[in-house]
């Protein structure tokens, strides 16, 4: 090498910080709690973002892998995470136990448009794992409650051992100022108490809203969008109030990667929150 | 910007004297009509008489494979081992425009300091062309340079004219300016024109690029894709020669006998099977057809939205690479109503023979 190389500084996007996992636990057979912390004291409590954004973490020796928050900025210090054993990176995550060191950077994405969904009726639509990042909102929600009108929550799962959470909204059901509805698609337990069916099922318990006035966040497996979006159209909630977050294999998180481009976006700069307007007038995003 | 005159024999002198501060990246033979980009020692084995090497000189600036990172379970150390002092000599004008997206490309919204690190330290002396049936830079209107470059060097019969694109191009000139002289004569600005009026003459191959997006998007559904998508081979080759193509995939290689592991990212291709597969096996585009589509869409529409200029600049190496025809020339062509004589075509009339039967 000759000379020496100019070392401008530049801030590296790339660059995880070491973050403690706090607690961990079993949400269904395959799907694991992650309580996640910054090492850094300091940089854990600045630590910012908004519901619908998404972190990578990494676990040296097995990669990368882009997850969304579970949890809400509204109670700052840890973040949240239900993943799912799905790959290698998720596999060598389940191995690991409280106190143990991952690799964190982010928040990435957009996240949901708070600013738009105030003063709002918000309708939260949720299957299987789309659990995940619409419960960062859903709490978010619940936690500012006086800047929302209505929250109502729909939430399927395959069966009652499948569904995510299941502890905390039944105890949410308590509550007055949420209307919470549960459903699995058979019950295998025999101790079901909620509805039983598809979650478009769902659909009858909300017929009154005001759909002008309405936000519609959705998220679950491909299958289900299909039926939900039909559902909420049905509703007449404008196409630019139906909000959904969408996955793609991602390697950067910072639109260098190439891997979630669709048409001229990358979904992890403009995306993953994506209206079911822009859906429809861009291929490929569901 | 200024241009002064360097006799030929002159040349390798200069060469001489900037290199003393960096290394000299040039074209190099590799076997009969192929050529490379290497950073050379023994000037003789510079081959400035070259068409197109066959990988794209983005490959100097960010490799096919890049260390990240050297990480252990708390401490991810930056590894910028391949940032050095770089001049690149000889590159013409598509891969300095190629460049001048790529600038743009990792300096939006993050700047990538893989590249823009290795960029900052890299001087781009361009060298004038003449185009084979290939070139489709004329298109694209990347076969002269506006910006991208630091000196730029045209061929006339006993000297070159040089342009100054830049401070660190002046300054290159300057470390022995009694190597060039200012008096350019009538009759070199004649030379000059000449030689350009018949190098715009010379290209045969066209396509018109400002009806693309509307094509693309007006043939989204076009039983074309699917012809393609039957012929393809999904090698890559396409996304590995393209010089305005920047995929990558990032991976963990352990470092034996320690607990840590070097980041690594690879150069990665859209046409290849699992690049939208995310965890769970879920395929975006598991077909062929699509992810083509995604390739071409990519090039000639999206970008074109978004920056007003397709990201092809008309190299002609996917047309030169693609074992099977599938290349900007052929589907652009085939999207604007042309007839084209390609191998996907003739391989898809064998096709539906077969079906026939």
């Amino acid at each position: 090498m000759k000379g020496d190389a100019k070392t401008t500084v530049h801030a590296n996007p790339f660059m995880p910080e070491p973050a403690r996992i706090i607690r961990t636990q079993m949400l269904t057979k395959d799907v694991k709690f992650f309580q996640i912390r910054l090492a850094d004291m300091e940089k854990a409590l600045a630590f910012r973002y908004s519901p619908g954004q998404f972190i990578m973490l990494s676990v040296l020796g097995a990669g990368e892998a882009p997850f969304s928050i579970s949890s809400t900025p509204s109670r700052p210090g840890l973040l949240e995470f239900c993943i799912r054993k799905a790959g290698t990176v998720t596999n060598a995550l389940f191995r690991f136990k409280e106190n143990d060191l991952v690799g964190l950077r982010g928040p990435y994405g957009n996240g949901f448009p708070l600013e738009e969904m105030l003063d709002r009726d918000i309708l939260i639509v949720m299957g299987g794992l789309g659990a995940a990042p619409l419960r960062s909102v859903l709490l978010y929600c619940l936690d500012n409650r006086d800047k929302f009108r209505r929250v109502i929550l729909l939430h399927g799962a395959k069966n009652p051992e499948e569904m995510i959470f299941r502890e905390e909204f039944y105890s949410l059901k308590e509550r007055e100022d949420l209307e919470c509805f549960l459903t699995v698609d058979s019950d295998t337990t025999g101790e079901w108490k909620e509805n039983i069916g598809v979650v478009t099922a769902l659909f009858e318990k909300c017929r009154n809203i005001n759909p002008a006035d309405t936000a519609a966040l959705v998220c679950g497996p491909p299958v289900m969008y299909k039926f939900v979006l039909k559902e909420l159209v049905k509703l007449n909630i404008p196409k630019d109030q139906i909000l959904m977050t969408l996955e793609r294999r991602m390697k950067c998180g910072v639109g260098k990667c190439g891997h979630c481009a669709i048409d001229y976006i990358y979904t992890c700069l403009d995306g993953p929150v994506f209206t079911y307007w822009d859906v429809l007038h861009m291929r490929e995003l569901i | 910007m200024r241009i002064v005159k360097l006799k030929k024999e002159n040349l390798f002198p200069f060469l001489e004297v900037i290199s003393k501060e960096a290394d000299l990246w040039a074209p190099v033979k590799k076997y009969e009509d192929k050529h490379v980009f290497k950073a050379v020692e023994d000037f003789s084995e510079i081959d400035l008489d070259y068409q197109r090497t066959i990988i794209p000189p983005r490959r100097i600036l960010l490799p096919p494979k890049t260390n990240m990172f050297e990480a252990t379970q708390n401490t991810y150390k930056e590894d910028f081992s391949n940032v050095s002092k770089k001049i690149i000599f000889g590159i013409h004008a598509c891969d300095v425009n190629a460049l001048v997206i790529m600038d743009r490309f990792y300096n939006f919204a993050y700047d990538d300091p893989y590249y823009t690190r290795a960029r900052e330290n890299t001087l781009i002396l361009g060298y004038s062309c003449w185009p084979d049936e290939h070139c489709l830079c004329k298109s694209t209107n990347t076969h002269i340079v506006t910006e991208g470059y630091d000196l730029f060097f045209s061929k006339l019969d006993t000297h070159y004219l040089v342009w100054i694109g830049s401070s660190q191009g002046d300054d290159l000139i300057r470390k022995q300016p009694s190597l060039f002289n200012e008096d350019i004569s009538d009759k070199d600005i004649q030379t000059y024109l000449n030689w350009q009026k018949e190098r715009e003459d010379a290209f045969q191959a066209e396509i018109d690029f400002i009806d693309m997006p509307d094509l693309i998007e007006l043939k989204y559904n076009d039983p074309l894709w699917e012809e393609l998508g039957k012929a393809c081979l999904a090698c890559g080759s396409c996304t590995n020669v393209c010089p305005t193509c920047n995929c990558y995939n990032v991976y963990d290689k352990p470092i034996l006998g320690k607990n840590a592991s070097k980041i690594v990212r690879c150069w990665d291709a859209c046409t290849l099977e699992n690049y939208s597969e995310v965890a769970g096996g879920e395929n975006f585009r598991e077909n062929r057809a699509d992810r083509l589509k995604l390739w071409y869409t990519h090039k000639l529409q999206a970008y074109i939205s978004k920056y007003g200029k397709p990201a092809c600049v008309g190299c002609g190496r996917c047309i030169v690479s693609c074992p099977v025809d599938i290349n900007v020339l052929t589907v652009g062509k085939t999207l604007s109503g042309e007839k084209v004589d390609a191998f996907w075509k003739r391989f898809n009339l064998q096709v539906k023979k077969e079906v026939r039967k």
